[in-house]
């Protein structure tokens, strides 16, 4: 499916010169499952930069030759990806559904009835330091790790400071909290159903999704008074 | 003796207040100056298109004695998550300036506007004859707001929370209306997510007998609708809450006397959740319903076709996909006074279909619903034929939104462009005022677009076109155009400057991960002084990158006001100085 995402060409030349990997930088999108287009992993600020200079000479070879190949035979783009795309869209904004419409989406008749209500769980995330929040379908990840990739992509273009080589993707790991908390590391928490805040992780990931109402990712010297309160509730929940 | 067109001013004024239409009292009031002034005392009505077009005090000057304010505040791309929050779009300068000036306010109608606790408490002291509140898509508030507004307008006749987010401080609010207020007569709080006091609620409807429409929110079960539907059997319009509770023989003999006694009915919508075995229970009042909105419910296909059998004077239409195309060719053969019809979609992240629905279904309808004029249709394929044959068989459509789900879509049958099919919509629907392209687009759509779409007025592009003479094709030919908002697009800078003073004459103009420089940007911003060219850039300052350099959002709109006072740290505007500039005053609200 991302691989059908491509975003048109850039400049004013007329034939398409870069595919959805710009747009892709631009906005931080991941670009987890198109190996086939010679994507790397994080994006980081330079990266971007150079990217955007580059536009009024010849693209990167490799993904963006593919990607005009197609583009030229305007047909689906589906010789670009050999990777099996994920089922959900990384696109932000498209289709152009209102949030408010995703988030109460029943279940469809021919699911049980006894899941849940909604298909889509909109949170708000906000980072320390970053000037706008965002905000995220929680239903569409599996897993802490998932959460994690997701957001490490949609903020890397800020600096996060000393976060170590993986920038942000580890912060979610349940055996790093500790050791994050002692640091100047991320710490991720959210603010559940009753309204207190607490430290993502705590709780198995379906457990998190129904509760989470709010994202917060903060500077972990700020988080430290967190982790009483959040310790303490977990021992009234079991 | 007096000429006879030296007419004392009341009189003027009162001959003005039979003109009703903007346009006419805009133009009355460029004859001449006394015709000015007494436009200006006599206008009750004001509509700002955009809050950040003109200042609060500026409308205030003008119009002295406005009794009802419409003012719209974020770019239409906000609904889909592309405008950051912080933006912009506070009501709360609006509400204190008018506070102070309109005392006789009566009528305040918001959308896309970040709307605080403290100006709707504003509200609720300022104006003693307070009687409609809308709130169309707006955020920032919480049931605390809602709680001053029942507690201080005793005049209240509107309060219609149109799909805003809400913030639930507790479902009391309701309660906070006086035993003595009985002036409701629209009452709409299907976006609030918590339970809302229902004894509360039953005595509210038990004592406005005016009460004609009334939208519940889902947290309502279907068990209480009765009561609601015995205390007000006057309703012409009834949202329900959530129906999803299993079917009760006695629950259910209660639903169908209730809608029964419900004569007045033209319009329903709710549903959530639910099951098909209570649909039934609305035949009764079917044969007078013109509005039926279903577009939370996920009834299959042949139960919503039976419904929609039973409606043979339904003019509006919205449901989800699950009404496939069969669902479809029932409403063709029943629905004959059918004008509007919206489809969504019930799975929008998946790639395959996950429902019957072509364009087919749209094909049917526009066969068989004459009337047909507006339509708002996602799907996952389409062909250039289909697209003709809907442009031949209504071309009085008015408004026509088409989305295929995967951008960049060809014609299924010839995997050909769609320049054609929508080339027909232009070419047969010379009254088409606002239009959203779809699928696999080239230039040669926009030249369409530009040569006969003449009473366009908005435009909505995404993942389409070629180069900037698309754009150029838009801006130098649609002349009606007031907004156009573009995504994805590979359209720069030539098209923009080339067409630079046709931008003071829209509204707005945005567009998204194109190709616009910051050099362009600042170019325009320099050169146009009523215009505010605002960039939106998520991860860094502009200025610290070369002239070349794209921006990821662009929004431009004409402006009395000068740059805005309110920018977050991630807008940036360009001014006369030749340099670009961002201003980080913020005002509290």
């Amino acid at each position: 499916m991302s691989s059908t995402l491509c975003s048109g060409g850039r400049g004013g030349g007329d034939k398409y010169v870069i595919g959805f990997e710009e747009t892709d930088v631009r906005l931080g999108l991941g670009s987890t499952g198109r190996s086939g287009c010679g994507t790397n992993g994080k994006r980081g600020f330079p990266e971007s930069v150079d990217l955007k200079l580059n536009l009024s000479s010849s693209p990167e070879d490799g993904h963006v030759g593919k990607c005009s190949e197609d583009v030229k035979e305007k047909s689906c783009r589906g010789g670009c990806d050999p990777v099996k795309p994920p089922a959900k869209a990384q696109v932000v904004g498209w289709p152009p559904v209102r949030s408010y419409r995703k988030n109460i989406m029943a279940v469809p008749p021919n699911k049980s009835e006894e899941s849940e209500k909604a298909c889509a769980a909109f949170v708000k995330v906000s980072v320390d330091g970053a000037p706008y929040l965002r905000k995220v379908d929680l239903k569409l990840y599996k897993s802490y790790r998932d959460l994690s990739d997701a957001l490490a992509k949609m903020f890397s273009s800020f600096t996060i400071g000393n976060c170590g080589s993986d920038g942000m993707k580890d912060f979610m790991n349940e055996s790093k909290l500790i050791d994050l908390l002692n640091g100047s590391e991320y710490v991720p928490t959210y603010k559940d159903k009753d309204g207190d805040w607490m430290l993502v992780g705590d709780v198995p990931w379906e457990m998190f999704v129904d509760s989470c109402k709010r994202l917060m990712i903060m500077k972990g010297s700020e988080a430290i008074g967190l982790a009483p309160r959040a310790v303490e509730k977990c021992k009234n929940r079991s | 003796m007096a000429s006879p067109l030296s007419f004392p001013e009341e009189v003027l004024e009162h001959i003005f207040s039979y003109l009703t239409l903007p346009s006419d009292l805009n133009s009355a009031s460029l004859v001449c100056k006394s015709w000015y002034s007494a436009d200006r005392y006599s206008r009750r009505s004001a509509f700002v298109g955009n809050c950040y077009s003109l200042s609060p005090p500026s409308l205030v000057s003008r119009f002295p004695n406005l009794r009802s304010v419409e003012i719209k505040g974020k770019p239409h791309f906000a609904d889909f998550n592309l405008v950051p929050e912080g933006w912009g779009g506070y009501f709360y300068p609006w509400a204190r300036t008018m506070s102070v000036a309109y005392p006789w306010l009566r009528e305040i109608r918001l959308k896309r506007m970040v709307v605080s606790d403290e100006a709707l408490e504003l509200i609720g002291r300022s104006f003693a004859n307070f009687r409609v509140l809308v709130l169309a898509f707006c955020e920032g508030f919480s049931t605390d707001g809602l709680a001053a507004i029942a507690a201080n307008c005793r005049n209240l006749r509107e309060l219609d929370l149109r799909e805003s987010e809400v913030e639930d401080s507790s479902g009391h609010w309701i309660s906070r209306f006086p035993d003595s207020f009985t002036s409701l007569e629209s009452l709409n709080i299907s976006c609030i997510a918590a339970e809302v006091n229902f004894p509360a609620l039953e005595r509210l409807v038990s004592r406005c007998p005016n009460l004609r429409s009334l939208r519940l929110n889902r947290a309502v079960s279907i068990e209480h609708l009765p009561s609601l539907l015995r205390r007000a059997p006057q309703l012409v319009d009834f949202g329900t809450g959530t129906c999803s509770a299993e079917v009760h023989p006695e629950v259910y003999s209660n639903l169908v006397g209730a809608f029964a006694g419900c004569r007045g009915l033209r319009s329903l919508s709710g549903f959530w959740d639910v099951i098909p075995a209570y649909l039934p229970a609305l035949y009764s009042i079917c044969f007078g319903l013109t509005t039926l909105n279903l577009s939370y419910s996920t009834i299959p296909s042949p139960d919503l076709a039976n419904l929609i059998n039973q409606c043979p004077n339904l003019q509006r239409l919205w449901v989800l996909d699950y009404i496939e195309d069969s669902g479809l060719e029932a409403v063709a053969s029943t629905c004959k006074d059918l004008q509007e019809l919206r489809v969504f979609p019930s799975d929008p992240f998946i790639h395959e279909a996950n429902v019957q629905l072509t364009e087919q279904g749209l094909v049917h309808v526009s066969l068989g619903c004459p009337k047909l004029h507006s339509v708002l249709y996602f799907c996952r394929q389409f062909s250039n034929a289909a697209l003709m044959t809907i442009a031949q068989n209504c071309p009085n459509f008015t408004r026509f939104r088409l989305c295929i789900i995967e951008p960049h879509t060809p014609d299924y049958l010839t995997h050909e462009p769609l320049d054609m099919g929508f080339g027909a919509i232009v070419q047969h629907c010379r009254d088409l005022r606002r239009l959203s392209l779809a699928g696999l687009l080239t230039d040669r759509v926009f030249e369409y677009i530009g040569t006969y779409a003449k009473k366009l007025e908005m435009l909505s592009v995404a993942f389409a076109g070629d180069t900037d003479a698309a754009l150029h094709h838009i801006l130098s030919g649609c002349d009606s155009l007031r907004k156009l908002e573009i995504r994805d697009s590979p359209f720069g800078d030539i098209a923009l400057l080339a067409n630079a003073s046709k931008l003071e004459t829209m509204r707005s103009l945005w567009m998204s991960s194109c190709s616009v420089s910051f050099g362009a940007c600042k170019f325009l911003g320099q050169r146009m002084p009523r215009l505010n060219v605002e960039v939106i850039d998520e991860s860094n300052d502009p200025c610290s990158r070369p002239d070349n350099c794209l921006v990821e959002k662009l929004y431009i709109y004409r402006s009395l006001a000068g740059p805005r006072f309110d920018m977050p740290e991630f807008v940036w505007t360009a001014n006369e100085d030749n340099s670009a500039m961002r201003s980080s005053l913020a005002l509290s609200y």
